[in-house]
């Protein structure tokens, strides 16, 4: 029959009762939990760079080898990209499509910005012969540096996926979700970004 | 901040807990992470303190501080959200993290200060 499925006549449809609460916050904090252990292997990166740093095996030391102008230059684009993925997020709250897909494209760009920076500095450091198999430095250098960088390539990727995925089924509660994992993943990245930069680079110059 | 509850009027859909920020926040964060970050900078390529060991004492701190700067306006913590699951994660996670962290450093340079030094000919000729 046609209406088995539909409400009774006079009551008001109800869209959003059931699981309105449960799937997103599982997800969320699901992916909270993996950030964490995320972060239990930058620690780890951290500490074999703390014990490793200075085993310069008589080769260059981060003094001889950093550029802090560049390295700020590295900074600003990551912070950007926070910034404007949480313009992102905002458009995306008040169901802004275009604009969300927009800021989403410039935090791509930054993204890109910072890869591209890293990998000229990287290839610089293997093009003087400070590559990773130089030294115990330069080897948790790269490491844990790289890590990092691996992330950010993989963020993009994702990025760009979703950007895909919002264009194809636009701002779906599905797709939200998925916002907001990335969101967590990129600003998560910008706090070891905070550490990498005051405990490799400052505190490697300042030595 | 009453621009950090402003949003949580509009529409449904919401679920309690995760913020997602507002602009507001996000350009607090953003201006606090830039003086956050430009000071340390300032402080390693001018060199302001002689001492390289307030120096590094300094710039730590503000990367502390920077860290939670981020962890509040970014990633929005706070002590409710998802019944304080995530908030108990992360003291865990800080718990793990500054075990592993002090305790290497600290270990390793115990080793390092309390091993015989070994010269080169001894290191060649190891075991």
């Amino acid at each position: 029959m046609m209406h088995t499925d539909t409400a009774p006549p006079g009551t008001a449809p109800v869209f959003h009762l059931e699981e309105e609460h449960h799937p997103e916050t599982s997800t969320l904090l699901g992916f909270w939990i993996y950030l964490m252990s995320d972060c239990l292997i930058f620690a780890v990166l951290f500490a074999t760079y703390g014990v490793l740093g200075r085993n310069y095996a008589a080769g260059p030391s981060p003094k001889d080898l950093f550029d802090l102008p560049l390295v700020a230059l590295n900074t600003a684009m990551l912070l950007f990209s926070s910034i404007t993925y949480g313009f992102a997020m905002i458009a995306m709250d008040k169901g802004r499509q275009a604009a969300t897909q927009a800021w989403l494209a410039i935090t791509g760009l930054f993204g890109a910005a910072f890869l591209g920076i890293e990998l000229y500095e990287f290839s610089h450091l293997i093009h003087e012969g400070a590559g990773p198999q130089r030294s115990a430095f330069l080897s948790s250098f790269f490491t844990l540096v790289g890590t990092h960088g691996l992330h950010v390539t993989l963020g993009l990727v994702w990025l760009m996926v979703l950007m895909v995925q919002v264009g194809q089924r636009g701002l779906i509660p599905e797709n939200q979700r998925r916002l907001m994992c990335l969101s967590m993943f990129w600003h998560f990245l910008d706090v070891v970004w905070i550490g990498v930069f005051t405990f490799v680079y400052l505190m490697g110059v300042l030595q | 901040m009453s621009a950090e509850t402003a949003h949580h009027g509009d529409g449904h859909g919401h679920h309690d807990g995760a913020s997602h920020g507002s602009l507001g926040g996000y350009v607090t964060g953003f201006v606090l992470s830039v003086i956050l970050t430009a000071i340390p900078f300032w402080l390693v390529m001018a060199r302001p303190i002689e001492s390289a060991l307030w120096t590094g004492i300094v710039i730590m701190a503000f990367a502390a501080v920077q860290i939670v700067v981020h962890m509040i306006y970014f990633l929005h913590m706070n002590t409710k959200s998802e019944g304080g699951w995530t908030i108990l994660a992360l003291i865990f996670t800080v718990t793990l993290v500054v075990i592993t962290l002090t305790g290497s450093l600290w270990v390793m340079h115990h080793l390092n200060t309390n091993m015989m030094p070994m010269s080169a000919h001894d290191m060649r000729h190891a075991p």
